[in-house]
């Protein structure tokens, strides 16, 4: 099976601190990889910098493009890196405001995307859009409503909609469920689930949500101080950590 | 005399002016910086338009100043004065005796030759302004050609109303290459803009000018289920019975009562003279 995306000694660093140093992994298609590590580990430095919003010092971010093969993302010209985010990638922030138009309604959030890789017709592009917000679970008669009148759920999910309409491959996803109470955490992820299961997609999560990767991720890796300081498969590490820290993270979590 | 240099400016920012003119021609639709003056009016008179049309008169000149197509409202009077007293140029109402026509918010009804030269004030020079902010990003999106969020606004338009409701300042596609704003004429007129005149357009207070030259294409944004109309009242002119000018809506009284007049008065008034003849 060949890679998706094949990450070489990716290292940032803010002066003299360390934003992320020596991060090296590779994603196959379909494979959902999570970050882990407590605030400052640097889990959202290396997630920017995957996802082209940060250049890193040093490494390289091989990605499987379409009809190309593997490509060096941060040698690609900037069309090009813009192009790849908005059809091939998609990505999610934690807090939905960054990641949708507010003024516009949720029909045009959708369907931003699609206008932009050239869809001039509108029953088609509204049509698109109106399967998305079912598909998110976002009732039908409020897709002419803006963001800023949804709940924190519902800008979420739209946030979603609005990134995988283009049918991406690789989704970045940045605390995903940071901000939602519980039961609205619990019906996102299940949602998620649903939908990376559906679409083959593969995803990179960052959170500090264990819950999130024992439900999504195939994969983790445990980042401290900007390094990664324990790798495997999800059940493995988290039923079994090596690494201190990642016994002591486990041994954080509240048993309810 | 006078003791104004000609057309109020000196001559080195006429040419830096110039320059900018010629970038723009160059470049349709592409907005080109300029070193805007300060201006004896306030920004938002036409301060961008002036600048442009100083920069281009000739004491030879024939000069036509409009304000929403007419030639006596305040605005039009006003910079008319201006250069009969800075350039003494000679003025003129008549769209087809004018080689320099100074506008806002209109195109005259009467084609423009080759041989004239048609200057908008421009209020807002960025068709994505108001979508987004950031004056780095919109230029990174210009320079890319990333224009799916013009439609955006576009779809906005019929998911609200049912149609496209921009009646004013339409975006347009310049050759195939640059969205540009036409600055705030009605859409009716955009079609108009494929004209044998060139069309320099100047935005003081944004320092930027652009220029369309002569017969180049100029597309409206639309969507293949919803084209573009160009749109205007139902109504002949109550006072030439034009069906084919663009028309005001005038209340003439306190009980509702309205009249639809053409906004071109020069047009108009030629209407009316050639029927009494």
């Amino acid at each position: 099976m060949t890679r998706l995306l094949s990450v070489r000694d990716i290292a940032k660093t803010y002066g003299g601190r360390i934003g992320c140093t020596d991060v090296s992994f590779d994603l196959y298609p379909g494979e959902v990889m999570g970050i882990v590590g407590e605030s400052g580990s640097g889990k959202s430095t290396l997630l920017n910098c995957l996802a082209g919003h940060l250049a890193p010092d040093r490494g390289e971010v091989l990605y499987d493009m379409r009809g190309q093969g593997l490509r060096d993302t941060l040698t690609l010209s900037e069309p090009e890196r813009r192009m790849l985010s908005r059809t091939d990638w998609a990505f999610v922030h934690q807090n939905p405001r960054d990641g949708l138009r507010m003024s516009v309604s949720a029909g045009g959030n959708v369907g931003e995307r699609l206008m932009a890789v050239g869809a001039r017709h509108y029953g088609d592009i509204r049509a698109t859009a109106t399967d998305w917000l079912g598909r998110v679970e976002i009732l039908e008669e409020r897709i002419d409503d803006r963001p800023s009148s949804f709940s924190g759920g519902m800008q979420q999910r739209l946030q979603i909609a609005r990134n995988l309409v283009t049918g991406p491959r690789l989704v970045f996803m940045d605390e995903p469920t940071g901000g939602l109470d519980v039961s609205v955490q619990a019906r996102l992820l299940d949602l998620m689930r649903g939908l990376v299961r559906e679409m083959g997609l593969s995803a990179l999560i960052v959170t500090h949500d264990l819950a999130v990767v024992r439900l999504l991720a195939h994969r983790i890796m445990v980042m401290k101080g900007g390094h990664v300081v324990e790798a495997g498969l999800t059940d493995q590490v988290l039923d079994d950590p090596q690494h201190p820290y990642s016994q002591l993270l486990v041994s954080s979590v509240l048993q309810v | 005399m006078s003791d104004y240099n000609f057309a109020y400016l000196d001559e080195q920012t006429k040419r830096m002016i110039r320059r900018a003119i010629l970038k723009g021609v160059a470049i349709p639709g592409y907005q080109v910086p300029f070193a805007s003056r300060e201006m004896p009016m306030p920004y938002g008179w036409g301060t961008g338009g002036v600048q442009v049309t100083a920069a281009c008169l000739t004491p030879d000149d024939q000069l036509k100043v409009i304000d929403q197509g007419a030639d006596d409202t305040t605005n039009a009077v006003s910079i008319r004065k201006f250069f009969e007293k800075t350039a003494e140029v000679a003025t003129t109402e008549h769209t087809s005796e004018a080689t320099v026509i100074q506008t806002r918010h209109r195109i005259p009804e009467e084609p423009l030759g080759e041989d004239q030269i048609l200057v908008y004030q421009v209020p807002i020079p960025e068709p994505l302004r108001f979508l987004e902010p950031r004056e780095t990003e919109t230029r990174k999106m210009h320079s890319l050609e990333e224009y799916g969020l013009m439609h955006v606004k576009l779809y906005e338009d019929i998911a609200r109303h049912g149609h496209i409701a921009t009646a004013y300042a339409y975006p347009v596609r310049v050759e195939g290459r640059y969205v540009m704003d036409p600055s705030p004429i009605p859409k009716f007129d955009n079609p108009k803009m494929e004209m044998a005149a060139i069309q320099l357009f100047g935005a003081g207070r944004e320092q930027r000018i652009y220029a369309i030259p002569p017969y180049t294409q100029v597309v409206s944004l639309d969507f293949e289920d919803h084209p573009f109309e160009a749109s205007k009242a139902d109504h002949p002119c109550a006072l030439c019975g034009a069906e084919d000018s663009y028309l005001d809506e005038v209340i003439v009284d306190d009980a509702g009562g309205r009249m639809f007049v053409c906004s071109d008065t020069d047009y108009c008034a030629g209407r009316r003279a050639g029927q009494a003849a």
